[in-house]
């Protein structure tokens, strides 16, 4: 298995920063209640993470041990900064929803850990690889949460991605149970742990099995 | 030592320099849009609630410190104008009581007393339950259209297991119970018809 094979399977699998180092849970669980938010939040973190990546392993010789980190967390918030004001100019609408929570991604531990634990160490090709895989894994999980919560929670599935797509967005929206009363819990945050925690016994199920005890 | 104290504060500011240039690169760049897409997304809530005015509603806009709610704000009127006469007032205001603390509303009325509409501007009410006052979730909150201090009298002004006219949805009676106190007591702002006009009250 070469290099580049194995950061794409631990970016999406082996060590996926939500199912496995459980990382940047904050957003995660926050912005999951249904697809079109769990996309928009996944694409702005995968953006910072390719961004935050190329740009700590391009410097990374310059970069003295003793003042990394604030410079690693400087760097990752002047580009959520940018996520931010570009959401804000040209998506909107999305921006007024998951406004809040695109500040945090500066918070987002996954992003400052892949800093430090693999862009400072690698060429700046890997380290973008890297980021794209671990903010495609992260994503997943992100809309893999936001589908199951918003299909029991609402009983629907895209709904309101037209904030997302525009006018395109509205074809994709389906309403899967009609006249669906809504489960509450699946929408407020104990929905959101408990489906995380599904999600992460399902994976562990699916990498134990073959192996007896 | 000293070398590489200067050296690590060297290096950081140089990174702080960097980053501040792209930010505000971006700023100065986005600034126009994000100004043009808040002032849309207004009008484009305005003009829910009112129509066929000829004035720049933004531009018409002056504040006004109330007791309004209970508490002292400070109100934001739109007055809609056609042919310079004031034809209806919009009204920007915060309900401190809601499920769940602040709900910004916006409540048109027009010159003859009668409410033109009520629209939730921000809020945090319970997602799934409360919220259903927005008009995206529920046509509950159109129901207001129409009505006035005296349509329906001051008693009925309530949920219906309150006792009045209003319909509550399942689940939530916090939060209708709340945007029907802040509408009723909008509309007594005009029992002091200085309270609404641009010149101060004396």
């Amino acid at each position: 298995m070469n290099d580049y094979t194995k950061i794409i399977k631990n970016g999406l699998w082996n060590n996926n920063q939500a199912l496995v180092a459980l990382l940047g849970l904050c957003p995660l669980l926050a912005v999951t209640n249904n697809i079109v938010n769990a996309i928009g939040l996944g694409l702005a973190t995968t953006f910072v993470l390719v961004a935050s990546n190329i740009s700590v392993s391009i410097f990374r010789h310059q970069i003295s041990k003793e003042i990394r980190i604030p410079i690693f967390v400087l760097l990752i918030a002047s580009f959520v900064t940018i996520v931010e004001l570009l959401m804000q100019s040209y998506f909107y609408d999305l921006y007024l929803i998951l406004g809040i929570f695109v500040p945090l991604i500066v918070t987002n531990c996954a992003i400052l850990g892949r800093a430090e634990a693999f862009a400072s160490k690698n060429t700046w090709g890997k380290s973008a690889l890297d980021g794209l895989m671990m903010g495609v894994g992260f994503s997943i999980v992100l809309i893999a949460l936001g589908a199951m919560r918003e299909l029991i929670g609402s009983g629907t599935l895209f709904d309101q991605s037209a904030l997302l797509l525009g006018d395109l967005g509205n074809t994709l929206s389906v309403t899967v149970f009609e006249n669906y009363q809504g489960t509450l819990l699946a929408i407020l945050p104990p929905g959101a742990f408990i489906g995380l925690g599904l999600i992460v016994a399902m994976k562990n199920r699916y990498d134990l099995r073959g192996i007896k005890s | 030592m000293l070398r590489a104290v200067l050296k690590s504060g060297g290096l950081l500011f140089v990174f702080t320099v960097v980053s501040i240039f792209f930010v505000s690169l971006t700023q100065t760049n986005t600034k126009d849009v994000i100004t043009y897409n808040e002032k849309q997304l207004l009008i484009q809530r305005l003009g829910e609630l009112v129509g066929g005015y000829s004035n720049d509603i933004l531009a018409d806009k002056y504040t006004k410190t109330l007791k309004l709610h209970k508490i002292t704000q400070v109100v934001n009127i739109y007055p809609a104008k056609n042919n310079h006469k004031i034809f209806a007032y919009l009204i920007e205001h915060t309900y401190p009581n809601g499920y769940n603390g602040d709900i910004r509303l916006l409540t048109g009325i027009g010159v003859d007393k009668k409410l033109l509409g009520v629209r939730v501007i921000t809020h945090k009410e319970t997602p799934g339950l409360g919220d259903k006052i927005e008009l995206k979730k529920s046509n509950w909150i159109e129901q207001f259209l129409g009505l006035s201090l005296s349509n329906p009298s001051k008693k009925n002004w309530k949920v219906k297991r309150d006792g009045g006219t209003f319909d509550a949805f399942t689940g939530a009676t916090i939060t209708p119970r709340a945007i029907i106190t802040a509408t009723y007591q909008v509309l007594e702002l005009l029992n002091k018809p200085c309270s609404l006009s641009k010149k101060p009250c004396n």
